[in-house]
């Protein structure tokens, strides 16, 4: 059979089940006033249509392969007590509900959406106000969170979960959702083959978006803003990150994008802008840097001894306190052909090339790394003869660590698409 | 008294000098507008002569003035007229010329090119600064009777605050990184002017690295306007307390 043939017989067969399958509309002054009991009555392939109106049933099991339609956002209360939705069935569907207050607990992950062992689970335009942990996913493949909205307004990291959790799932895709006050936005761990694209994550506790043990996943377009910590990726390989956002993650060990343990990824065409460390890496092998634009960061990159072969090329470093630091004098990293706007070199053959090579590593860094206090002596007088000094007869700084081709002019980079 | 600012400052706009800072700053500021297009680039090199060629003019021209006024001083006092009144007069034309200068110079060319909150902390911290550095002028003008002594204490002040002052601070970082070091810091930087005006502009253009310092005490500072209220009160001190001393010296001293 050519394949052509078998994609028609599965359409036809798709649309006949749907048209099969029969509907179910849950009201408060109607005739079926539960979820529950509309759960209850479905067969698998049913959809249930949830009118306006205030629903507290405690915890909603979804055992059946059901489509949940909320119609003008139904209001689900879980009164702080239990999980609100718990999926148990593949191929479910909830769309367009407004899921308010789960119950907390310190033993149990309890979820807006919980699911286990749920395969191609769909959630989509939901709300969820004041949920411990939005959606919490295991075990799942193949499911699709797309246009919800998390809002959490708690002030302790213990007292709230994750936005987005994941563990142990793949082919995901997240798509287009905000998430606001949670502990970590988005939480991988476990996760592969994964997408993560267009998501705004911003005033949460910890990370904006937390990776761990999650192989071969993607993510691009998002923005991360003012989160507790910024972004984690740890421990992982194959990750391809582009065209995000890092904006203004500020303070003591918070970071853009944390890298640790991560090789063979991909760091392109992102956007840094005010984070106190842009990127702080780690134990990062073979990832490549390129066409970022870092502006107005404290730190653009911290760069640990232990990385090796990252390529750094391409990049735009501009209007940062500082560009480099690092903490050893062995360079195993490439860094080349990107515009720093603190070069002062010369381009006498016109090529948009500079001359001699640029040293980003700026030696009063390798003093604040030592000394926090001395930040505030930043910008005098004596800090700049000191920099001169250092300039001409480099004996701090890594003498090899250099840009031996600096781009003469910024790149014009294309980091938003 | 506005009468006697007013002789004082057509005698300072018949020198010339302050016509030519006045184009100095001008030039300087247009051409680095020129140069960059990044708004905040211009700043932080502007910043640099606001640090520095700012208080050095500021306090030699200052110095240089109230001597060559010395016989106009002298025959205004032989006049019925409070010493006090002879001498904040020719404090506030000198003053007020300056900074009517910085403004004209560095703040003209902002405002066509378009500035920020940035460009502006960068104009108060210069006329804070020329207004700082006028005290100490005349202080330094009240100490000594000899010209060429007094130029000297002024470069002597300048170079203080400019270099020697944060050497000094640095080696008390450097010695005592081991203690919590960020009340102390934050105490001996108010002991200088120059250093004040710097932490203004930090404010502005490296908050980022400046968020990241561990303590929590410098965490509220800077997070909130504190930094820089505390920082205009101080400065107000610096300007204050040095006019005030020599005041106090001249209108006490024999002529």
């Amino acid at each position: 059979m050519n394949p052509i043939r078998i994609n028609t017989t599965i359409t036809l067969l798709l649309l006949s089940a749907a048209t099969m399958a029969g509907s179910i509309v849950v009201q408060p002054g109607g005739q079926i006033k539960s979820i529950r009991q509309a759960i209850a009555i479905a067969l698998p392939g049913d959809t249930i249509i949830v009118k306006p109106g205030i629903y507290r049933e405690g915890n909603i099991i979804v055992d059946k392969t059901l489509v949940l339609l909320g119609e003008s956002k139904p209001e689900i209360d879980g009164e702080y007590k239990t999980e609100v939705f718990t999926v148990a069935a593949r191929h479910v569907t909830i769309a367009g509900f407004k899921i308010v207050n789960s119950g907390t607990s310190s033993m149990k992950d309890l979820a807006g959406i919980g699911a286990l062992q749920a395969d191609f689970l769909t959630i989509r335009k939901n709300e969820f106000i004041n949920t411990f942990f939005g959606v919490h996913l295991s075990n799942s493949g193949f499911s699709v969170i797309e246009d919800n909205v998390f809002q959490a307004a708690v002030r302790n990291e213990y007292e709230t979960g994750n936005g987005i959790h994941l563990w142990q799932c793949s082919q995901a895709i997240i798509r287009k959702n905000t998430i606001r006050g949670h502990r970590d936005g988005i939480y991988f761990e476990f996760v592969t083959q994964s997408v993560i694209e267009g998501n705004l994550s911003e005033h949460n506790l910890r990370y904006g978006l937390h990776f761990m043990f999650s192989h071969d996943d993607e993510y691009h377009n998002n923005i991360f803003r003012e989160n507790g910590a910024g972004v984690a990726v740890m421990y992982t390989r194959n990750v391809k990150m582009t065209y995000n956002v890092f904006e203004k993650n500020w303070g003591n060990s918070v970071y853009g994008l944390l890298l640790k343990d991560i090789s063979d990824s991909q760091v392109l065409n992102n956007r840094f802008i005010q984070n106190t460390i842009a990127i702080y890496m780690e134990g990062t092998s073979r990832t490549e840097f390129t066409g970022n634009l870092f502006s107005e960061n404290g730190w653009a990159i911290k760069l640990q001894a232990s990385c090796d072969a990252n390529t750094f090329t391409g990049n735009n470093f501009k209007r940062n306190t500082f560009d480099f630091a690092t903490n050893g004098t062995l360079v195993l990293n490439t860094i080349n052909r990107n515009y720093w706007d603190k070069y002062q070199g010369y381009d006498l053959n016109r090529d948009g090339i500079g001359d001699v090579p640029h040293r980003p590593v700026n030696m009063y860094t390798m003093i604040v790394e030592r000394i926090p206090t001395a930040v505030l002596l930043w910008r005098s007088f004596l800090v700049y003869l000191l920099d001169r000094a250092e300039k001409v007869f480099p004996a701090v700084t890594p003498e090899n660590l250099k840009d031996d081709y600096p781009s003469m002019k910024p790149y014009d980079l294309n980091t938003t698409t | 008294m506005v009468r006697i600012v007013k002789y004082v400052f057509y005698d300072i706009l018949r020198t010339r000098f302050i016509m030519l800072y006045t184009l100095f700053l001008l030039l300087c500021t247009v051409a680095m507008f020129q140069l960059d297009t990044d708004t905040g680039k211009v700043i932080l090199s502007l910043m640099n002569i606001v640090l520095m060629v700012v208080p050095l003019v500021s306090i030699v021209f200052s110095t240089i003035h109230f001597y060559n006024s010395y016989e106009f001083i002298e025959l205004m006092l032989s006049q019925p007229v409070n010493r006090r009144v002879i001498f904040l007069s020719e404090y506030f034309a000198v003053a007020i010329s300056l900074c009517f200068a910085f403004t004209a110079g560095v703040g003209l060319p902002m405002v066509l090119y378009g500035a920020d909150a940035s460009g502006f902390t960068l104009l108060y911290s210069g006329i804070m600064l020329t207004l700082v550095f006028v005290s100490l002028a005349f202080l330094s003008s009240v100490l000594t009777r000899d010209k060429a002594k007094a130029i000297g204490v002024a470069l002597l002040f300048w170079f203080y605050f400019s270099l020697i002052y944060d050497g000094l601070l640095m080696w008390i970082i450097y010695t005592f990184m081991d203690y919590p070091l960020e009340k102390a810091t934050l105490a001996l930087i108010s002991l200088n002017p120059v250093d004040l005006a710097r932490i203004l502009m930090l404010l502005q253009l490296d908050i980022s690295a400046l968020m990241g310092y561990t303590g929590a005490f410098y965490k509220e500072f800077f997070g909130s306007s504190r930094g820089l209220i505390f920082s205009s009160v101080v400065l107000a001190l610096w300007i204050t307390l040095p006019v005030w001393g020599a005041t106090r010296i001249f209108s006490r001293k024999d002529l």
